[in-house]
């Protein structure tokens, strides 16, 4: 079961960024931006946990998803942190996501070189 | 000079050079479409054993005008002058080719428009008594060209469907004082022309513009109707930009349909290579006219054909500004027999 | 020549000349391509949680494992494939994120180790860490200043 509410939710926010491709002016990497600050937002009046609560891996994979982590992160360390809690809170959270993007990216570039397109 | 000059853009050689031999290198995609039988050389894999796009296409660019060169007889040692030009910064596929081939050089930018504009400048020098052999190349390479004007490689995008294939291909065109044709005997220098076009995938619209704007100038300013050549060709308008430019010359009052084509459109099989609006580069009318059109003169299917090759001379910053796409386009008027007509 | 068309006009002229992409064919191809990505996190997910971490682990462990699927598969050259056909499908999810990282970083091997690959592998990404952490920032100052 949660499988399918995990297909239907990420299934559902990746046909909002086509459209946007697709039928305005943005750009993939502007709609991107607009999606991880929409997470990070909506996590911040509350509302993106109910989406995570009930599409799980489907909330949480797409980017918008990554925005609600560092939301959620900066929020936590807030309240056991203060101030402070804002700067690190976020990267606290992701760092595992982050570090894994910039560690594992490097390896593939040694492994692999780009093939020409057919 | 006054007979020399026909109006404000066009320009009637006195003495027209002849194209004495062509070189048309392509990389594996073209080779795999409707012109393959044409070229001279076929590429088996884009990195043409160098370990960078850009040191490829370099080498295509040199190999293409040693081909020329050799097929014209002649050696480096007396072609007089090379006129070259390419899409990448700095226009370095051809100055580090000119680097190996020691031939005196004059780099150009005009980005797709570059084949008709080096074969303008040099008929322009042979004509006043400057040289008596000259070279004309170009290169494109869609690599290297994805690279610096859009995106690497192996990301995932999606291209719309009125987006071009960059051709991987170089093109080069020795052209000469003495010779027995096909000869240039009419150059049309383009005035740039923006219609507002900011999509960089939008190349066609954008550079259709230019194009009708040189060919009105090139017709007007001879006197010709467009029937009175075989074929008038344009570089890289693509399908989206041959269905505008059909439509804007009428508006001009000339109906170029029956001899109208786009090397762009012939280049590649849209449906079987997925190349969307078809193909765009410098190399696209490059290997085009000394591929094709050149053996096809020599068979005598075509006589008189009108090449207009179209540039856009945008950068990425221009367009990370914010700016608008301006265009240019460039023609050369070659002819198997001189006499005839203007 | 004689035409003379401001932007606006020569926009509204063309439009009727330039195909319109498939919208419904690259909806369908987003949302079956985008919901397989998240079920196979859904996996990875579950598969953690089975071995008894806690929910911040699971996270952890679950994102970087689909970075680094996103990352393999851009290595391999199977990911600018799957990105022709399923578009925001393969672009949203974090698979995606590791792509924008990985194409350029393999792009510009030959300019070198620290300004080819160092410098480029957040050509893309940049943006997306900058507004990301940012918003997340301002949110939590804004947290704090409602809880006081």
């Amino acid at each position: 079961m949660d499988y399918l509410k995990a297909f239907l939710v990420g299934g559902a926010i990746c046909v909002i960024g086509q459209l946007l491709m697709d039928l305005t002016k943005l750009t993939p990497a502007r709609v991107l931006v607009a999606f991880v600050t929409a997470g990070a937002i909506l996590q911040g009046i509350g509302i993106y946990q109910a989406i995570v609560d009930f599409g799980g891996a489907g909330a949480t994979t797409p980017l918008t998803g990554f925005g609600y982590s560092l939301a959620k992160g900066a929020m936590k360390e807030v309240k056991e942190a203060g101030l402070l809690g804002a700067f690190t809170g976020g990267l606290k959270s992701t760092a595992g996501g982050i570090a894994g993007a910039i560690f594992f990216g490097y390896i593939m570039t040694l492994l692999f070189s780009p093939k020409s397109k057919k | 000079m006054a007979g020399k000059r026909l109006g404000k853009q066009t320009l009637k050689l006195s003495s027209p050079p002849s194209v004495i031999s062509n070189a048309a290198i392509v990389g594996p995609k073209e080779g795999e479409g409707p012109l393959s039988q044409y070229f001279d050389q076929i590429l088996t894999d884009d990195y043409f054993g160098e370990d960078s796009w850009e040191k490829a296409e370099s080498k295509m660019l040199k190999e293409a005008v040693k081909s020329a060169v050799k097929a014209s007889g002649r050696s480096n040692t007396n072609i007089d002058f090379m006129f070259a030009g390419d899409l990448l910064n700095q226009i370095v596929s051809s100055s580090f080719a000119a680097r190996e081939l020691q031939i005196p050089y004059i780099g150009l930018y005009g980005a797709c428009s570059t084949m008709a504009e080096s074969l303008c400048m040099g008929s322009l020098m042979i004509d006043g008594g400057f040289a008596e052999a000259i070279v004309c190349a170009t290169s494109s390479h869609f690599c290297s060209a994805e690279r610096q004007y859009r995106f690497p490689l192996e990301q995932g995008v999606q291209r719309p469907p009125f987006a071009q294939w960059t051709v991987t291909g170089a093109g080069a065109a020795v052209i000469a004082e003495t010779g027995s044709g096909p000869y240039i005997t009419h150059a049309t220098i383009g005035k740039v022309q923006d219609f507002g076009i900011k999509d960089a995938n939008n190349m066609g619209a954008a550079m259709a513009p230019a194009a009708v704007d040189t060919i009105t100038a090139h017709l007007n300013e001879t006197g010709r109707r467009p029937e009175y050549y075989d074929l008038i060709i344009t570089g890289d308008l693509g399908n989206i930009g041959k269905a505008i430019i059909l439509d804007m010359m009428q508006k001009e009052g000339y109906d170029i349909t029956k001899v109208y084509n786009d090397c762009g459109s012939m280049i590649f099989d849209s449906e079987k290579q997925d190349t969307h609006a078809g193909g765009s580069g410098c190399g696209c009318a490059a290997v085009v006219l000394n591929g094709y059109i050149a053996k096809e003169m020599k068979k005598g299917n075509i006589n008189k054909v009108l090449l207009i090759a179209t540039g856009a001379l945008l950068s990425p910053t221009t367009t990370w500004q914010g700016e608008s796409i301006p265009c240019i386009a460039h023609a050369v008027a070659i002819e198997k027999t001189i006499g005839v007509g203007v | 020549m004689k035409t003379k068309m401001s932007s606006k006009q020569y926009e509204q002229y063309i439009k009727d000349k330039l195909p319109k992409p498939a919208y419904l064919k690259n909806c369908i191809a987003a949302f079956i391509v985008g919901g397989f990505i998240c079920d196979v996190a859904q996996f990875i997910s579950n598969t953690a949680k089975s071995y008894g971490y806690n929910q911040e682990a699971v996270s952890s462990i679950t994102a970087a494992s689909m970075v680094f699927l996103g990352a393999f598969l851009t290595g391999i050259g199977v990911y600018d494939r799957i990105g022709k056909f399923a578009g925001a499908g393969s672009i949203v999810p974090i698979t995606g994120f590791a792509n924008s990282i990985v194409s350029p970083a393999m792009e510009f091997k030959r300019e070198g180790f620290v300004f080819g690959v160092g410098a480029k592998m957040f050509i893309l990404a940049g943006p997306v860490l900058v507004y990301g952490i940012s918003s997340s920032i301002l949110i939590g100052i804004i947290y704090y200043l409602l809880g006081k």
